[in-house]
């Protein structure tokens, strides 16, 4: 038998594809957690992203407005998170929570007049170039610029923690808020600002499943890819680069899985839907058994408020 | 001038009163909803929170679905109490249904006063399995509950979905996903003749009860408490941790697994793919609506089970989505929360100085 070259360079990109969204949710929500700020929201700010997005391409016919928009939703669903956790000091898990509920029930509310309506096709770059190079032609060349952004993100949020000086004070607010609020650092500006980022990016993850991936409107449509990126976080104990291999990890679970069903594989389909899910409680076990190293990488205020007396 | 001053302790009056104020500000926010969306916000309000219940019927229907959302938050009350983050009761109530819907099915031709109880357990302990496993990782790999216990939710659906498609699928039933219908004998007894509300409630109040009783009477319940304030001190007092963590886990999946079994012996009689409208989330907001106590939590589940009713009614007679159920759900979770600013927080007017 022989295999195309070009095939498996195919599902390469494909695997890449479906790892976009895990990427733009997970770096903005490591970039939540890095502040100390739990949010587990990400299911809902995705969902509100992604009926954005289709809503407002459907509406007003421009990808570019549909794009900022689903970012700027997700800021604005994120906003009552932030407005919560951090000027009323309420629980991150359980307003994380409500958030999820309350923005699943808005999205299918908004989504209803939407349903069954086909997508527009978004534009690719680098189109000709995919037949020129074999294997890495179709993997490199082709994609959405959404696709390209994602897998820059990771190195560009390495750089922001390590290298700029933002980060460094993002870090240390998430370290040991006490001490950088001494240093005269405004502890709750810098968590609001990292909360709006990760809702901007939840949105855009959203926006790419129902404006490029999917591209249509399908109620629920997240099916957990947001609790997902939750997990990845925690497998990448909180290294952006590491995001990027997990995220290529469950892409590649979500394709073969479409690829076994293709083939006639005798497995259960539930049995392989089922899969992203059990390996990310197995991944989870496997990362978190050594207590101690999720010890010195976790934030150390991660999910605990703080409340600067006046 | 406004100024915020911060309590020296918790008020306890408000600590009862705030759940009310959500409640309120919700009904307003709600409104307000209706308006944007261009419905008249009394009439929809109406069609949401009073026409539902005013008849017998209604109110049969309304205790129908408070019943699962009491139950299972009577369960998660002892997982939130000790600082233990289970969030996956919507799979431990799938699981209970499918190991109790296994049992019953086992019995699906005999009748007998025996099979009713042996299918109850069994769901109980379905639940009690399915919970296990978040309580187990956590407490001997350090695993996030919270990740676990969500993830077990999508997997358990989809062994519903395996199961009611294929090898429990009825095989009389034309392809239908469904399995067989329960002996008479498997059926929790309808309380009233022409209405749906059936024994299953006397299950959740019996969870009412022994969770009181727990929670303010028994050395087990004052350790939930101290470890739920601090874990600290939890520790130093020597309390076993561990000992608690899985043994509360498995109280709220063995009540979450007796809800799976009252939705599926009760009115439906069979198991099928969607045998729970999400109860086992929503039972989140019904455990921090009703402040983790089980007096509250009673009235929480009615006012939360209003949601779901209110939804359907309003659906049908001004065609608003029917999705709004949750909108309201996820409002009275944020309006509940925004308001324990309160318990904290003095807000004091303060007169212009001359």
């Amino acid at each position: 038998m022989i295999i195309d070259i070009n095939f498996i360079g195919l599902i390469i990109a494909s695997i890449m594809a479906s790892a976009v969204p895990l990427i733009l949710a997970s770096c903005g929500e490591l970039i939540t957690e890095r502040s100390g700020v739990l949010n587990l929201g990400v299911e809902g700010m995705m969902i509100i992203g992604a009926i954005s997005g289709f809503a407002l391409m459907t509406v007003t016919g421009s990808l570019i407005i549909a794009i900022f928009g689903a970012m700027l939703a997700g800021v604005l669903i994120s906003t009552i998170f932030a407005f919560l956790t951090q000027t009323l000091i309420t629980n991150h898990v359980a307003t994380g929570l409500a958030l999820t509920i309350f923005g699943i029930g808005i999205s299918a509310m908004i989504g209803k007049n939407f349903v069954g309506i086909p997508g527009k096709e978004f534009p690719v770059i680098f189109e000709g170039l995919k037949d020129t190079i074999p294997l890495l032609g179709p993997i490199l060349f082709g994609h959405s610029i959404v696709f390209y952004f994602a897998f820059a993100l990771p190195f560009i949020t390495s750089y922001f923690l390590k290298k700029t000086k933002i980060g460094l004070i993002v870090r240390a607010v998430g370290d040991s808020p006490e001490s950088a609020s001494n240093q005269g650092i405004n502890v709750r500006l810098v968590r609001y600002a990292c909360i709006l980022y990760g809702g901007a990016m939840s949105g855009l993850a959203g926006a790419y499943l129902s404006m490029i991936y999917t591209p249509q409107w399908i109620e629920n449509m997240t099916g957990g890819r947001g609790w997902i990126a939750l997990a990845l976080v925690v497998f990448s104990t909180w290294n952006p680069i590491k995001i990027l291999i997990g995220a290529m990890i469950f892409g590649g679970l979500t394709i073969i899985q479409f690829h076994m069903q293709a083939i006639g594989v005798r497995i259960p389909v539930q049995f392989l839907t089922a899969l992203p899910y059990i390996v990310t409680i197995i991944v989870l076990v496997v990362i978190s058994r050594d207590s101690r190293k999720i010890r010195l990488s976790t934030p150390s205020s991660l999910g605990k408020s703080f409340h600067k007396d006046n | 001038m406004i100024k915020i001053v911060k309590r020296d302790q918790p008020s306890r009056a408000i600590f009862f009163f705030t759940p009310v104020l959500a409640i309120f500000l919700t009904l307003v926010a709600g409104g307000l909803i209706f308006f944007i969306l261009g419905f008249k916000p009394f009439e929809a309000l109406k069609f949401f929170f009073i026409v539902p219940i005013a008849d017998k019927y209604g109110f049969s229907e309304l205790l129908l679905k408070a019943t699962p959302l009491c139950l299972i938050a009577i369960g998660l009350s002892f997982c939130f109490k000790s600082n233990n983050w289970n969030i996956g009761a919507e799979g431990q109530l799938t699981f209970g249904a499918i190991v109790s819907g296994g049992v019953a099915l086992l019995f699906y031709e005999q009748e007998g006063f025996y099979i009713l109880p042996i299918v109850i357990l069994a769901g109980a302990i379905g639940g009690m399995l399915y919970a296990s496993i978040p309580a187990i990782l956590k407490t001997y790999f350090n695993t996030n509950e919270i990740l676990v216990s969500l993830m077990l939710v999508y997997v358990s659906k989809l062994i519903l979905d395996y199961l009611v498609v294929g090898p429990w699928s009825n095989p009389e039933g034309f392809n239908f996903p469904e399995t067989r219908q329960f002996s008479e004998s498997a059926k929790l007894p309808l309380l009233f003749e022409g209405l749906r509300i059936h024994a299953g409630i006397f299950l959740a109040l019996a969870a009412v009860v022994i969770s009181w009783f727990v929670f303010y009477k028994t050395y087990l319940g004052f350790q939930m408490k101290v470890s739920g304030f601090s874990l600290k001190t939890a520790k130093y007092a020597g309390y076993k941790g561990k000992k608690m963590i899985i043994l509360v886990f498995l109280i709220s999946g063995a009540c979450a697994g007796l809800a799976g079994v009252g939705e599926i012996t009760g009115p439906i009689g069979q198991l099928h793919r969607e045998i729970s409208p999400d109860y086992g989330f929503t039972a989140i907001i019904v455990a921090f609506l009703g402040r983790l106590h089980p007096v509250g939590i009673i009235f929480a589940s009615l006012v939360v089970a209003i949601t779901y009713l209110g939804a359907e009614t309003a659906q049908i007679f001004m065609q608003i989505p029917k999705y709004t159920g949750q909108v309201f759900q996820g409002m009275i979770l944020f309006f509940l929360l925004a308001s324990d600013y309160l318990l904290f927080f003095k807000i004091k007017f303060i007169g212009l100085k001359k």
